[in-house]
């Protein structure tokens, strides 16, 4: 089964932000970057389906130079190849301009399987995933949390709200976004990042013509819906007056 | 004219379609009066008259059988036909897991922009904006479409309020349009909906919850907020990484795929408050919480925060309750 699996470079959890100076996106150069952790999940399933069913496994990428970080880091836990769109116009895309521009590039290819994650922890779109689907013209399901494949079908658990889940069955090729936790992740070994540098990653260009369809026209901290009171001091002594507090003033003990 | 798409399932209407009445509502006032036109694919009757009787604008069945389990590829077909004829100028529904499912898709398939998980409206009349989280909440987007409309835009829930619709004096009018959907272009062929093995724990009725996050680090030092939730007498729960690692069981998980709570105190220990958990607690009485980022998500919605380590300031506030 040719599987590939799309991932997407975002700022670490540690990141904290600073905006650009037309405060319509974020200091870039303040950055450090990983991999998008639901894509990591995607990642990993993406590799336990290569073990189950044989095949390769491809990473893709839509962004600028940068991007060939977790591409390589892809490639040393397990993946066969890498495909990176390249474009530095690619950093700020919205889904859609992500989406198409993934789909320009692996059309050629003709993946039996392709996984993402369910979004990104960047802009957080929630769309790449669905909108290469529909650019590719394959059927797609969402947040799912187990998939199995048999006699060139698909059949996938996907995650409703509320603890309910539901099975739904579809042809292949497809396209799945794959919940966060379906899976234990593996990290890279040594022997995996030396195999890596051997890998290939092949640069493709965006589709011309590529245009955003929405606009960031402000980029701000978010106003705080609640007036939070901070308690302050020593560990003993903010233990100490938010007990007081909860029990005097909130009634909540 | 703004389009709302109802969710239903099993033959009732999902509650967050009413937060997306009244931001229709804000949005058509924002728009200078535009109607608003709700429509129900699959045409659920109880669904349609519960809507109807609110008054707030006329109700569209969409009907045909196939549109009945819901598929992605039959509200795309079903819905993609419908805009041609009804030419809204904004498409607006929920942000649950459905709506992600096919709102892309159809966003896609019509070459328009989707502008999703959207907590408030912004701009003016002319150039409607809207706002939306980035970065897991650490930042807040004021973002424009582009082009021509229809737009699409999908509301965070819980960001707008149901309480709030403006009820209409009387019923409105429901009508059924017939669309064709070809059967074989569904793709997807679902099941029945389940759930998972009945839950030993229902988090919706404790008073009290302590809820841990990635900040506790390992699962070795769980016994520590298990010490503060004894001392609370609380159920102990966590978000969703936790429950990812398997350090916790899936039934102690809060948020949007866990469960939804309002209990009389929360505290989040080590919890940076992704709007996937957010989502799940914030309408808690009391809200604490506890972690080393002072920017933190999490502090938005806290009544009371402690910035600091929670190592050391947990086992003092057991020791503090204990006194």
């Amino acid at each position: 089964m040719k599987i590939a699996v799309c991932i997407k470079q975002v700022p670490t959890r540690e990141w904290q932000p600073r905006l650009s100076d037309d405060k319509t996106w974020i200091r870039e150069q303040d950055v450090s970057y990983e991999m998008n952790e639901p894509d990591a999940y995607a990642l990993e399933e993406a590799l336990r389906l290569r073990e189950r069913h044989g095949g390769e496994v491809v990473a893709c990428s839509a962004g600028p130079a940068r991007v060939q970080q977790i591409l390589r880091e892809a490639l040393a836990r397990g993946a066969d190849r890498a495909l990176h769109v390249e474009s530095a116009a690619l950093a700020a895309a919205d889904a859609f301009l992500t989406g198409t521009a993934l789909a320009g590039a692996m059309a050629d290819e003709k993946f039996d399987l392709v996984l993402t994650g369910l979004q990104s922890d960047d802009q957080g779109h929630a769309q790449t995933g669905v909108v290469l689907a529909e650019r590719l013209g394959i059927p797609h399901s969402t947040i799912i949390m187990e998939v199995q494949v048999e006699d060139g079908r698909l059949r996938v658990k996907r995650e409703l709200e509320g603890g309910w889940f539901q099975w739904i069955a579809m042809p292949l090729p497809a396209l799945l976004t794959i919940q966060s936790g379906i899976n234990q992740l593996r990290y890279a070994t040594l022997k995996g990042i030396m195999a890596a540098k051997k890998k290939e990653i092949r640069q493709v260009q965006p589709p011309a013509g590529l245009q955003a369809s929405q606009r960031i026209v402000a980029l701000a901290m978010p106003s705080r819906t609640k007036e939070t009171q901070i308690i302050g001091g020593s560990p003993a002594e903010a233990a100490k007056e938010l007990v007081r507090r909860l029990r005097e003033e909130a009634r909540a003990l | 004219m703004i389009l709302l798409i109802a969710e239903h399932g099993r033959g009732e209407l999902n509650r967050a379609t009413w937060e997306t009445v009244a931001a229709a509502q804000l949005l058509a006032k924002r728009l200078g009066g535009l109607p608003i036109k709700i429509v129900v694919p699959g045409g659920s009757d109880p669904v349609a008259q519960e809507l109807a009787a609110a008054g707030v604008g006329d109700v569209v069945t969409l009907a045909n059988p196939a549109l009945e389990p819901y598929t992605p590829d039959g509200y795309v077909i079903a819905l993609a036909t419908a805009m041609a004829s009804l030419s809204p100028q904004f498409v607006v529904v929920p942000h649950t897991y459905q709506a992600r499912d096919f709102m892309p898709a159809l966003a896609a398939r019509l070459n328009k922009p989707l502008i999703t998980d959207v907590t408030a409206l912004a701009g003016s009349a002319d150039a409607p904006s809207f706002l939306r989280p980035m970065f897991q909440g650490k930042l807040a987007a004021e973002v424009r479409p582009d082009g021509d409309p229809p737009y699409f835009v999908t509301f965070q829930i819980g960001a707008f309020r149901a309480d709030q619709v403006q009820r209409g004096s009387s019923p409105a009018n429901v009508s059924t349009v017939e669309v064709a959907v070809d059967r074989s272009a569904i793709r997807q062929t679902p099941e029945a909906p389940f759930q998972e093995a009945q839950r030993a724990v229902d988090l919706s009725q404790a008073p009290r919850i302590v809820a841990v996050g990635r900040g506790i680090k390992s699962q070795e030092h769980l016994p520590l907020a298990e010490s503060l939730a004894k001392a609370l007498a609380a159920e102990l729960a966590a978000s969703r990484p936790i429950c990812d690692s398997g350090w916790l069981p899936m039934e102690r998980q809060i948020g949007s795929s866990g469960q939804t709570v309002a209990p009389k105190l929360y505290l989040a220990l080590g919890i940076s408050g992704a709007i996937q958990h957010l989502v799940g607690m914030k309408g808690s009485r009391t809200i604490v919480a506890i972690n080393k980022d002072p920017d933190a998500p999490i502090f938005e919605v806290a009544d009371y925060g402690i910035v600091g380590d929670l190592f050391e300031i947990v086992p003092a506030i057991v020791t503090e309750l204990q006194k």
